[in-house]
């Protein structure tokens, strides 16, 4: 006789094994189920490995200019492999860490393919054997995977994911990158910066199509001074693989083709949802166009017990929303069960910050100025540069610049959209000031540490109403 | 209790001077320092500063009043956190202040309208109330203000109870950004079948439950409009018959259909604005043009894409549709197959039908139908005589492209479709 479980959350991710704490929290009985790996893709396969990655190349590059720091750096050298290895083990350290926090908070892990039956009852297949686990309420936090070329299936060998991208068998000489979104430009920037010779082509006009115009253009020149090839408004029609490498056609943005040679191709054209063979056509599980499930603003599908986290429901698919929302569905859950003490709030897509982890670093929330204008605010914007802050001279860092936008008349911060080193770390100032919704005065009235970067986020606020005082 | 604003003396000698300009409005909240108004005098114009703070309660004299003696009232500051007494301030006449001493013979109207006074009294919001020992965030407390919104009623639904710009019930810009591109469907009206006729329920399947959806979608939210081109098709049937034979030996055969994709991307290559998605807030332009195809299957049907179908050989794209449909109607189609697309085109000329006129799949902006090819008297070279006719009717998303434009592209696919050597290279 199987155990009647609260919750069973299916997928272990950034989504699902934090909804799971949280549940438990609460004193639920929960149980997670994974196919893979504790943490998912975030964890093993996406933020935090990359991040290793990243974190190498940046090294690697100072050694490079050391001497702009006083320093010497001689037969400076990548050796990939232990690049490589550093990186899987940060995933390995963490992936341990997940298995304790279950253990810690009483979490039953079932590790194989989970399959929601209808009626609470969700089957878990593991090398032929299945098991039947039956719960009161059901999390479906399976993820999304990278969305394939139509014409050249990733093979981990020439065409790559991200996935294969991690875990290079080698260094590519010439690289070509499909898709400048947050995947494609920071394996852009980790191999550019690793030395290869790479090439980004974007569909869309402009490189990071969701972030401001501004930034966009400015990371585009960033790249191109580093030596990157950047097209954009242009797109991959075909991809033939040779002996040792791919001939890849490009249509440039006048609709010339070339066919150009390249080592390696990245694919980061985006995800598909992870909703095959997990039993939702059978329960009647509403998808939006995109494959998507449908969720409310408290996870909830269109069937009852039944909720939705993360990647595999609506946008914007990042860890951090996911985590959220894992937060939010635990707590409806709990509630939904008779816990009167928790108040689960929706999530203000607005208020989730979103971070690029390129050279220069990205991160931005809110609107940008041309949604602001486009949503009828009436609005003031500030920027301030890099090179008017202390800190950042002191640091060598003297690229990017920090943009602000408010609604003119209630002096609502709409939207911040950053460039330059460490502004993934800064962009949370923001997102607490959004969420708090203060104003400008509340940020102007705000003493910033000196001398700090952050600084320029409260210079941007005073250069949106004309107060800017290092520029 | 609230503070008279007096015309300010802004030079020894003045005695009057135009309100030019009010920097503050009704419910602003001032400190010591800040601008309120431009005025000018005989010899400049000058900024009025405040020396109080509070917050604005009343304008009483209109932007543009000239000769406003020195000394009179204003304007009304309330103290933040004070109401100001309505019935109190009426009965104190806004107008000229006692001490400006003479009335102004030459203004054909009295400078501080007291009508326009009492108008923006009883027409303007209760006089602004912050209550600080209620929660709420700087934000909404400033919207409150010049809103004229009373927090005192307002359930605040932040945490703890915390007042934010949500709960003060505005038609918020910003609300319009993340709302889904369509409502849901499930909001129309549903009746029941007539009691006297027998008749049976089916259960809908979820794929009809999404046509429904998606279909009322479309014809609720995209403003379609439709072209007709008849097109001459015996140049086409004609290449048709001699590729067949060519291709015989390699067990391929084309369809009418799948030269008609190959066009019909041709079409959108060649006139690019058609190749577009309506995306809320921007437009998404398409550097290749991936057809959707429509399959009847049971039950339904399922729109699997050519992706490319511009760049592909027509044996390619035969190829394709054969397995694509096949797959269909197995019911063995993966999401990669059926997603996306940039355009559609449904065929219902090997059913007889002369002429229809589809339903936009969206997101997609454009999607073709197919007539059947018919015989009929037609005007070649000046004379009557037969040709194969077909009519294809394209419909349209308006809110992405433009009659004209759909215009050209439908003649460039008529030209395509009349002269099939251009499909070929």
């Amino acid at each position: 006789m199987a155990d009647i479980y609260d919750l069973i959350v299916l997928g272990s991710g950034p989504g699902g094994y934090v909804a799971a704490i949280r549940a438990a929290q609460l004193g639920l009985k929960i149980a997670i189920v994974e196919r893979e790996k504790l943490g998912g893709i975030c964890l093993n396969w996406g933020c935090i490995p990359t991040k290793a990655l990243l974190r190498s190349a940046e090294i690697y590059h100072f050694m490079h200019h050391a001497r702009d720091y006083g320093l010497a750096a001689e037969n400076i050298s990548v050796d990939i492999e232990a690049v490589v290895k550093r990186s899987r083990g940060v995933a390995e350290q963490l992936n341990q860490g997940i298995g304790h926090l279950m253990k810690k908070n009483k979490i039953t892990v079932h590790m194989g393919d989970g399959k929601l039956l209808g009626d609470g009852k969700l089957s878990v297949t593991k090398d032929g054997k299945t098991e039947e686990l039956t719960a009161k309420h059901l999390i479906v936090a399976t993820g999304a995977r990278a969305r394939d070329l139509p014409f050249a299936k990733a093979d981990g060998k020439r065409i790559w994911t991200y996935r294969h991208a991690m875990l290079p068998p080698e260094m590519p000489t010439r690289l070509l990158v499909i898709g400048s979104g947050a995947i494609g430009i920071e394996f852009a920037s980790f191999y550019n910066d690793m030395g290869a010779d790479v090439t980004v082509v974007e569909m869309m006009d402009r490189v990071v199509p969701v972030e401001d115009d501004e930034i966009s253009t400015f990371l585009e020149k960033a790249l191109i001074r580093q030596g990157m090839k950047v097209m954009t408004g242009a797109g991959v029609s075909k991809i033939e693989i040779g002996g040792d490498g791919v001939k890849a056609t490009i249509r440039d943005r006048h609709g010339n083709e070339a066919v150009q040679d390249y080592s390696h191709v990245i694919v980061a054209i985006g995800i598909v949802p992870n909703v095959e063979n997990i039993g939702l056509e059978d329960l009647g599980i509403e998808l939006d166009q995109r494959s998507h499930i449908k969720a409310d603003g408290l996870c909830r599908t269109n069937v009852p017990g039944v909720w939705a986290i993360g990647d595999v429901t609506a946008p914007p698919w990042l860890a951090h929303k996911a985590s959220h929302e894992g937060v939010v569905a635990a707590e409806a859950v709990a509630q939904a069960l008779g816990n009167t003490d928790v108040h689960p709030h929706e999530i203000d897509p607005l208020a989730i910050p979103g971070c690029t982890y390129c050279r220069p670093q990205i991160a931005s929330i809110g609107l940008s100025e041309a949604k602001a204008r486009e949503v009828g605010h009436d609005i003031r914007v500030g920027k301030f540069p890099f090179i008017g802050n202390g800190k950042a001279i002191a640091l060598g860092e003297t690229e990017g610049f920090i943009k602000t936008v408010f609604d003119a008349s209630t002096g609502e911060l709409l939207g911040a959209h950053m460039i330059g080193a460490e502004v993934t770390e800064l962009i949370q100032g923001y997102a607490i000031g959004m969420t708090l919704e203060t104003t400008e005065r509340e940020l102007i009235g705000t003493v910033f540490p000196h001398p700090t970067l952050s600084e320029m986020m409260h210079e941007s606020v005073l250069a949106a109403y004309g107060r800017a005082l290092h520029i | 209790m609230t503070i008279d604003l007096k015309m300010p003396a802004l030079s020894p000698t003045m005695e009057k001077g135009t309100l030019a300009k009010w920097l503050v409005k009704k419910g602003d909240s001032i400190r010591s320092g800040d601008l309120i108004a431009e005025i000018e005098t005989d010899k400049a114009t000058m900024e009025f500063e405040a020396v109080d703070e509070g917050i604005i309660a009343e304008l009483l004299v209109a932007e543009g009043t000239d000769d406003v003696a020195v000394g009179t009232v204003i304007a009304r500051l309330a103290e933040e956190g004070e109401t100001v007494d309505a019935s109190a301030e009426r009965t104190d006449s806004p107008g000229p202040a006692p001490a400006a001493a003479k009335p102004l013979p030459t203004a054909p109207i009295a400078p501080p309208s007291p009508i326009s006074a009492a108008e923006k009294s009883s027409a303007a919001p209760a006089p602004i109330v912050i209550d600080e020992t209620i929660k709420a965030s700087p934000l909404a407390k400033r919207i409150a203000a010049a809103e004229g919104i009373s927090l005192a009623g307002i359930k605040g639904s932040g945490s703890n109870g915390r007042i934010v710009k949500a709960d003060l019930g505005l038609p918020a810009p910003a609300a319009a950004v993340m709302a889904p591109a369509f409502p849901s469907a499930n909001t129309a009206p549903v009746y029941g079948p007539p009691v006297d006729v027998p008749h049976e329920a089916t259960k809908l399947s979820s794929m009809r439950k999404t046509i429904a959806r998606r279909l009322s979608e479309s014809k609720q939210n995209v403003p379609h409009f439709y072209l007709t081109a008849r097109c001459r098709l015996d140049a086409l049937l004609k290449q048709r018959g001699e590729l067949n034979e060519g291709l015989a030996s390699r067990g391929v055969k084309l369809s009418v259909n799948d030269m008609l994709i190959k066009a019909l991307a041709l079409a959108m290559v060649e006139v690019p604005d058609v190749n577009v998605q309506f995306g809320g807030e921007q437009l998404y332009r398409f550097n290749r043009a991936d057809i959707s195809m429509a399959v009847a299957i049971e039950g339904g049907l399922i729109t699997p894409v050519i992706r490319d179908a511009g760049g592909l050989s027509l044996s390619a794209i035969a190829t394709l549709t054969k397995s694509l449909a096949e797959k269909a109607r197995a019911g063995k189609l993966v999401p990669e197959d059926y997603q996306g697309g940039t355009a559609s085109i449904s065929n219902l000329g090997m059913f007889g039908i002369d002429e229809m006129f589809p339903v936009i799949n969206p997101p997609q902006a454009l999607i073709m139908g197919i007539g059947s090819g018919i015989e009929q008297p037609w005007k070649i070279d000046g004379e009557i005589g037969l040709a194969t006719i077909m009519a294809a009717t394209a419909s349209f998303d308006h809110r992405a492209i433009d009659g004209a434009t759909a215009a050209q592209f439908m003649a460039a696919f008529r030209d395509l479709v009349e002269n099939p050597l251009r499909i070929l290279v």
